[in-house]
């Protein structure tokens, strides 16, 4: 469970990265002068870091005799995401384009 | 099943049924996530057919999106204060917290819907193109849910002062705290795949 501290550590140190990571994120896309690609996969990275973030340091995913359940569950449901958002894409556009 | 009280647990954590109804709003969860990447699917497919209408750099505006996210954010961290000081029985910081993240919350509605209304009065609606059908169901279907989170919050709070921290209201505010967080996660993935990819380059 949580530690019993008087100050929520977790909380601002948490608070404090996503916005490091929502500031840096803006940077490489807006200001940085390099491909396209490599710019989608640098912020693609930073914003599955900030889920992380969320789901570890705000949302206390591995708490409670559920923990392991739980985490099963949203490694899951990403893996689900991932198959629907980049399968249609793939399908959909290379897919269609070499007919 | 509420008999069965054990005391070393945080409130929201002590009953049976608590935890079994955790557990299920983490099921629930895992059926959002999937629903949002359909729509990000859609969006991910058809965000670049503009049909002669205006295009992503074109209409959105880096300030306002970052005030948006900057008020998601800060909600989704205020949120959180109010479990920690739920966790220590302290029901007047909860209370205040909890009431900050609903101002934020509002906050960001209100930009959200300000923004679409200059949307709609530049001429990109929901019918001119493959791009901003997509774009507003996907927007839209998050910002219904947040308004959705603040009408259960307002509920919440009324319910909160009528009954005091009991393991029943620490556990309807601990899923709701776990709601408001995964909305805010929802906003990372738009704010990355939809505003900064369309302002790339």
């Amino acid at each position: 469970m949580e530690h019993k501290s008087k100050y929520p550590v977790s909380h601002v140190v948490g608070f404090l990265f996503s916005l490091v990571l929502t500031f840096v994120a803006v940077f490489v896309a807006l200001k940085m002068n390099v491909s396209y690609t490599i710019v989608m996969w640098i912020i693609g990275s930073l914003a599955v870091l900030q889920a992380g973030l969320q789901l570890f340091m705000f949302m206390h995913v591995t708490e409670g005799e559920d923990g392991k359940t739980n985490v099963i569950n949203m490694a899951y449901a990403a893996f689900v995401a991932i198959v629907i958002v980049a399968g249609s894409i793939w399908v959909l556009t290379s897919g269609h384009a070499a007919h | 099943m509420s008999a069965n009280i054990n005391h070393s647990l945080p409130l929201e954590y002590q009953t049976e049924q608590n935890r079994l109804n955790i557990l299920g709003f983490w099921v629930f969860l895992g059926a959002e996530i999937v629903l949002f990447a359909t729509l990000f699917a859609v969006y991910g497919v058809l965000g670049h057919r503009y049909a002669g209408g205006p295009t992503p750099s074109d209409i959105f505006k880096l300030n306002d999106v970052l005030i948006e996210t900057l008020l998601l954010l800060t909600s989704s961290f205020t949120c959180g204060l109010a479990v920690f000081f739920m966790r220590q029985r302290n029901m007047k910081q909860l209370l205040v917290w909890f009431i900050i993240t609903l101002l934020l919350g509002a906050g960001f509605l209100f930009m959200e819907i300000r923004e679409f209304i200059h949307y709609v009065h530049e001429g990109a609606t929901m019918q001119t193109s493959a791009f901003l059908s997509s774009f507003f169901v996907l927007l839209g279907t998050h910002g219904a849910h947040v308004t959705f989170g603040i009408i259960w919050a307002i509920m919440l709070i009324i319910q909160l002062l009528q009954r005091g921290l009991t393991p029943v209201t620490a556990r309807k505010m601990f899923i709701i705290s776990l709601y408001w967080h995964f909305l805010d996660v929802v906003w990372i993935f738009i704010f990355t795949f939809v505003y900064l990819k369309g302002m790339v380059g």
